[in-house]
């Protein structure tokens, strides 16, 4: 199996630990994973804004770095959602479409790939609220969505469940947006920052010490509301949580 | 023209605390009932489907079907009118009222004329117009547009009602009890009733095999406003047709369980002739939609029912209130209609959303609307409307993001990351990241260096 990472910009930039951690996790699983260093990008700052022109060239560097792999794993659902089912700035050759299709997210690659179901060296002993994104509810269906009826399921949970020591907490609305949307944050930041705070508050409402999340765009931008709100919560990735951190 | 702000609108609905908490909690209580609802029927996808179907039906032999409703109206007894736009539709209601000495016109809830703006057109041409639905009629006394389709005066604390009342109808201005405004409105709107040469209806559908116009209330105004004057009109847009009385059942059943979270509406009438000595007019009202009708990506946006179910489960909505869009249509099915009628006006619309996609999944009629804010995003910058910082940014992005040596010169240096980041990553409106959040913290290293340094070049454990 020819497994390749993808480390989406802003964890490479940010949050460099959620792509160690997503690497450990993978090597600890026995994969062998390839990181192609000339990567950078999905494209899907540029597409969300409806700029697919200016896509197009991030998006090809993304084919020529992530194809002949059977499959593409990364640490981000909406990069998932766009490679899945908006990469398409460019000419959709067999390559194009195979790289597309290759394409999975951490917690459906662990959960529905490989159905790893234990992680024994993992312990977290903390109150939890778990954070799943938009996209990765929505788009990729990890989890039952609050407005469909049915029964209820979540492979994030189903993840975490095996951690042990690890406490969940439920808030009022747990599938609300929290408002982080890309450039929306910034082109709409009046009502991208209230609802980033209407989301912490239901966390540490519910009694949250962490928010774990498969989504570090969402934590990026419910930390930073957290801190300026002086609010005691902490944030971590799924896959540092699954990879064994205990804090 | 001015473009609409709605992140500059939405900070001042934000900052009104009280206001903006009880909006959010009174739609995500609709949203909450619309959940029960739709749990309580185990065929409520099939419904969905069966609607959404016979709306594409509908609205793919639209011709037909309308063709079909004017002959069974004028069977009737009913007048038939077409107009094009609102200026036609304005002009025709005048002329019945002006024609037969009509001044006062009693109106139920209609977001056609809204979206004509009737009461413009006719008010300087002495016609007074009453809304008569509760919301609509607080919404008239203090000179706003409906901010819902639905619930027209949810932004409206009881209190800024029983300001508005003082002011406009002489109530009590320290009583806000709910019953007591609304007892308020009932009395002083009852003798328009009874003195209006004329009544006005909108419609909730129309039976092209009946010629029959349905309209859905809670109130009864609907049936007082066309009941009792001598000169009855019904305006209708033209994407309102179902084909048969059959079909009805499917949308009955949604409508209001998808709006309010309730069954069935209070009242459900079917107005289909004049009575004896009376005259009964449809207008059948085109404005922009047969346009919509030839937009391969936007014409699924034609099978809306108006049950607000999309504006109830929006988070932007819920935050930022219908005013915020400055247009007759807010919320998630505003942003895709409204830039049909004006792209550069409302170009700012489609981009207040964070996609989240749950509007497309309460849809009762199955119009994939986060799919269509998407599309919208394109259409606005291929045609130039896009914000030039925004423009010139996603270029920049672009060509940064396109070059693994430019990116890695963008992002590589430690402590110099922050610097760049936000011009082509969080984008700077202002520094408009920093003003509520705190900006992430730039690590000593990046992921890929940390793997250069651990891994190496070759990728092998070291």
């Amino acid at each position: 199996m020819k497994v390749a990472l993808f480390i989406p910009c802003y964890v490479d930039a940010f949050f460099p630990e959620v792509g160690v951690a997503t690497l450990e996790l993978l090597e600890r699983l026995g994969l062998e994973v390839v990181y192609p260093l000339n990567q950078t990008c999905c494209a899907q700052p540029m597409a969300n804004s409806g700029c697919h022109q200016e896509a197009a060239a991030t998006e090809a560097l993304f084919v020529r770095n992530f194809k002949g792999f059977d499959y593409i794993v990364t640490p981000s659902g909406s990069c998932t959602h766009h490679i899945r089912d908006h990469l398409t700035a460019i000419p959709q050759t067999p390559e194009v479409t195979a790289v597309r299709r290759n394409t999975f997210e951490l917690v459906e690659f662990l959960h529905d790939i490989l159905g790893v179901r234990a992680f024994p060296w993992a312990e977290f002993p903390h109150k939890v609220g778990l954070h799943i994104g938009c996209s990765t509810l929505r788009a990729l269906n990890e989890a039952k969505m609050s407005e469909i009826a049915g029964m209820p399921f979540s492979k994030p949970h189903a993840l975490l469940s095996a951690v042990k020591g690890i406490e969940f907490v439920t808030p009022a609305r747990p599938d609300e947006c929290c408002g982080f949307g890309g450039t929306f944050s910034v082109f709409e930041e009046p009502v991208s920052a209230r609802m980033g705070y209407d989301k912490v508050h239901d966390h540490r409402n519910a009694g949250a010490e962490y928010i774990v999340s498969p989504d570090m765009s969402c934590v990026m931008h419910q930390k930073g509301c957290a801190e300026r709100l002086g609010l005691p919560l902490k944030f971590i990735h799924i896959a540092q949580v699954l990879n064994g951190a205990r804090a | 023209m001015k473009r609409i702000d709605h992140a500059e609108a939405s900070s001042k609905f934000i900052k009104a605390k009280d206001h903006i908490d009880f909006h959010d909690k009174r739609l995500w209580d609709l949203r909450q009932k619309r959940d029960r609802e739709s749990e309580s029927l185990p065929e409520w996808q099939e419904l969905r489907t069966l609607a959404s179907q016979i709306k594409e039906h509908t609205l793919t032999h639209l011709a037909d079907y309308l063709e079909e409703f004017e002959r069974n109206a004028q069977r009737n007894g009913v007048t038939v009118h077409w107009a094009r736009d609102a200026a036609e539709h304005n002009q025709t209601v005048f002329d019945l009222l002006h024609t037969r000495g009509a001044k006062t016109l009693v109106k139920a809830k209609s977001m056609l004329t809204e979206e004509c703006e009737m009461r413009e057109f006719l008010g300087p041409r002495g016609i007074e117009v009453i809304e008569t639905d509760l919301g609509e009629r607080i919404q008239q006394l203090d000179n706003e547009p409906p901010s819902h389709i639905v619930v027209p005066a949810v932004h409206k604390l009881r209190t800024d009602v029983a300001a508005v009342f003082a002011r406009t109808l002489g109530t009590d201005p320290a009583n806000s009890d709910v019953h007591y405004l609304a007892e308020s409105q009932r009395q002083t709107t009852r003798p328009h009733f009874l003195a209006a040469g004329a009544g006005m209806i909108g419609a909730n559908f129309a039976v092209a095999e009946t010629g029959t116009v349905v309209v859905c209330t809670n109130e009864g105004n609907a049936d007082l406003s066309i009941n009792l004057p001598g000169l009855q009109i019904a305006s209708i847009g033209i994407e309102k047709m179902i084909p048969r009385i059959e079909h009805l059942g499917v949308f009955i059943r949604m409508l209001s369980r998808n709006a309010l979270g309730s069954p069935i509406t209070q009242i459900t009438s079917h107005f289909r002739a004049p009575r004896p000595g009376t005259e009964m007019h449809i207008i059948l009202v085109d404005n922009g939609r047969s346009e919509r009708l030839g937009m391969a990506d936007f014409w699924y946006s034609l099978k809306c029912i108006r049950c607000g179910a999309c504006m109830n489960t929006c988070p932007v909505y819920r935050r930022s209130g219908g005013l915020s869009y400055g247009a007759t249509y807010s919320g998630p099915i505003g942003v895709i209609i409204d830039p049909t009628f004006n792209l550069r006006k409302y170009a700012a619309l489609p981009f207040a959303s964070t996609l989240n996609g749950s509007c497309s999944n309460v849809c009762p009629v199955r119009i994939n609307i986060h799919e269509q804010i998407y599309k919208w995003r394109q259409v606005i910058s291929e045609r130039g409307q896009l914000p030039m910082v925004k423009k010139n940014g996603m270029k920049l992005a672009g060509r940064i993001l396109a070059s693994p040596r430019l990116y890695r010169a963008a992002i590589g240096a430690a402590g110099t990351g922050i610097e760049y980041l936000p011009n082509f990553m969080m984008y700077n409106r202002m520094n408009a990241w920093g003003k509520q959040r705190e900006v992430p913290v730039t690590p000593p290293t990046t992921f890929r260096q940390w793997y250069l340094a651990n891994r190496g070049k070759k990728g092998k454990k070291k």
